[in-house]
């Protein structure tokens, strides 16, 4: 059984027709990537599913249950954690006070979880008193995956968490999501072939808002013609 | 000494009083970028609701437990109907408040009719104590005592529960917290109602300090929150905390010292604090 499907959506931002027809599925203990270069409508295909972008056409459905029309909020408490481009950090609360907020519950397997992302993230632990636009680049983003990952969610979208990060941040991280695998679901937005192809197990390639290739990474990576064509990578 | 512990006393509580309203004004504007200028409209609601509950069940504890209702309530309608659609447009939202400021003012003269009306103290807080030959008045002690209950409060409630983390989370990034389950929304509408309650306390604890009261008030005491929020730095309650009793304590003395000047008191302080610092007393730069 599937996890998310996500059938033939169009999404429109303003007079933008940026999503054009994406279908896609993300199958339950896999990392899926979908990559593509800027501009190719990832980030709104995050977006769209989360509600954030809401889509004007397709069908999105999450454990079996269309979503695609809730406000985002619900589709959040159906189990589907969302990283932003941009790590979307509250720069005035603390690491500690931001990861209150995110703790919908405060029960036993909630702490859990939480003692279990400081051990992934110690810088977190360390800096927890510390206001969340203070933390360096890799430390806001290690919060930012924290954050989404606290909660019970069984689907995490995590979108570029490579970008703007130093080679050994880069490598942190992909060791982390790697961990995360075993406890959650993955669907990552991600530029970073090297990185994408090392973690991931599912490719899906976007070019102008539209699916153009699909298939396992191992295949993308003995690709070189798709890759060139697509990613401008040898 | 005596004339200036009684000057000190009164300052302090008219600029609870003022606080009272900016505090509403200041959570309205800080945390969700509104102008409302309807404001003052809530406080003059919050007088009339307090002094016909007082008329009408003799308890002064329902009266202004009544009057912050009211307060919501009208708030709770205000944002859903006039609010909800200018999020974000600062011009739209000054036209569309300075309107249903009109609108609350003139409803009041529909519902109370035109006429001023008299506001009594309660039997409890009236009168005064004597201190070492220093007149005490009950009733501004009272108030200087709800004013600094409510900012203790106000302050516990954003730094220390979940809900003003939340709301100081949404402030910076509503997107985010819509991400994270949160109806961010729903969270707004509290804020904006607990503003407008915060305004209505104000009014209906004016009521008995001023005496009288007339439907146009609000608009008169809105400009002084206003100056108070902007003194203080928009979206600050410690600034506007801090304003709202500079404001008071300076009018009490001015109008004893220097009467003529009195009048122009608050203007001038403004003047001179944004020449200094533009963004207010405790505002963020920028």
């Amino acid at each position: 059984m599937t996890l998310l499907q996500v059938r033939g959506i169009e999404t429109h931002i303003g007079q933008y027709h940026i999503l054009q027809g994406v279908t896609f599925e993300v199958v339950p203990g896999e990392i899926t990537v979908l990559l593509g270069r800027n501009g190719a409508g990832k980030t709104t295909t995050l977006r769209s599913i989360m509600g954030l972008n809401p889509v004007s056409k397709g069908e999105i459905s999450f454990q079996g249950e269309r979503v695609e029309a809730l406000p985002t909020h619900r589709i959040s408490r159906q189990g589907i954690g969302y990283v932003p481009e941009d790590q979307g950090i509250f720069p005035d609360l603390t690491v500690g006070e931001t990861m209150r907020i995110a703790m919908r519950l405060n029960d036993d397997h909630t702490k859990a979880r939480l003692e279990w992302v400081l051990e992934l993230f110690p810088d977190l632990h360390k800096f927890w008193g510390r206001k969340s636009g203070l933390l360096s680049g890799g430390q806001k983003q290690m919060l930012a995956i924290s954050r989404a990952y606290v909660n019970d969610n069984r689907l995490l979208l995590i979108d570029e968490p490579s970008k703007g990060l130093a080679p050994i941040m880069v490598e942190k991280l992909m060791l982390a999501i790697e961990q995360m695998k075993a406890k959650t679901t993955v669907l990552l937005v991600e530029q970073n072939f090297m990185m994408a192809s090392r973690i991931g197990h599912r490719y899906y390639l976007m070019d102008e808002g539209r699916i153009v290739s699909e298939g396992m990474m191992a295949e993308l990576q003995q690709d070189e013609a798709t890759r060139r064509k697509y990613l401008g990578i040898a | 000494m005596n004339g200036i512990i009684n000057l000190l006393v009164n300052g302090l509580a008219t600029g609870m009083l003022i606080f009272l309203l900016a505090s509403g004004l200041t959570l309205i504007f800080g945390l969700m970028s509104v102008l409302n200028f309807a404001h003052g409209g809530l406080f003059a609601w919050g007088a009339y609701g307090g002094v016909w509950l007082y008329a009408a069940t003799g308890s002064f504890f329902v009266a202004i437990l009544g009057a912050v209702v009211i307060g919501m309530l009208l708030g709770l309608v205000l944002e859903r109907l006039v609010i909800r659609p200018v999020y974000g447009n600062h011009i739209q939202q000054i036209l569309v408040t300075l309107g249903a400021m009109l609108v609350l003012s003139e409803l009041l003269k529909v519902v109370f009719g035109p006429n001023p009306l008299k506001a009594d103290v309660p039997p409890l807080l009236n009168g005064s104590w004597e201190v070492e030959g220093v007149i005490l008045i009950k009733y501004r002690l009272f108030i200087i005592c709800i004013g600094a209950i409510v900012f203790a409060g106000l302050l516990f409630v954003l730094k220390r529960t979940k809900i003003g983390l939340i709301v100081r989370a949404g402030v910076m990034n509503p997107e985010m917290v819509q991400a994270l389950g949160i109806p961010i929304r729903r969270v707004f509408t509290l804020v904006f109602m607990a503003g407008a309650g915060l305004a209505a306390l104000g009014g209906a604890l004016l009521a008995p300090y001023s005496g009288v009261i007339f439907a146009e008030m609000g608009m008169q005491f809105a400009i002084l929150a206003f100056i108070v929020v902007v003194i203080g730095g928009m979206g600050s309650i410690q600034g506007s905390a801090f304003a709202a009793l500079l404001v008071g304590l300076s009018g009490a003395f001015m109008a004893y010292y220097v009467p003529e000047l009195s009048l122009a008191a608050n203007m001038l302080l403004m003047v001179i604090v944004l020449l200094i610092k533009p963004s207010g007393l405790f505002g963020a730069k920028g």
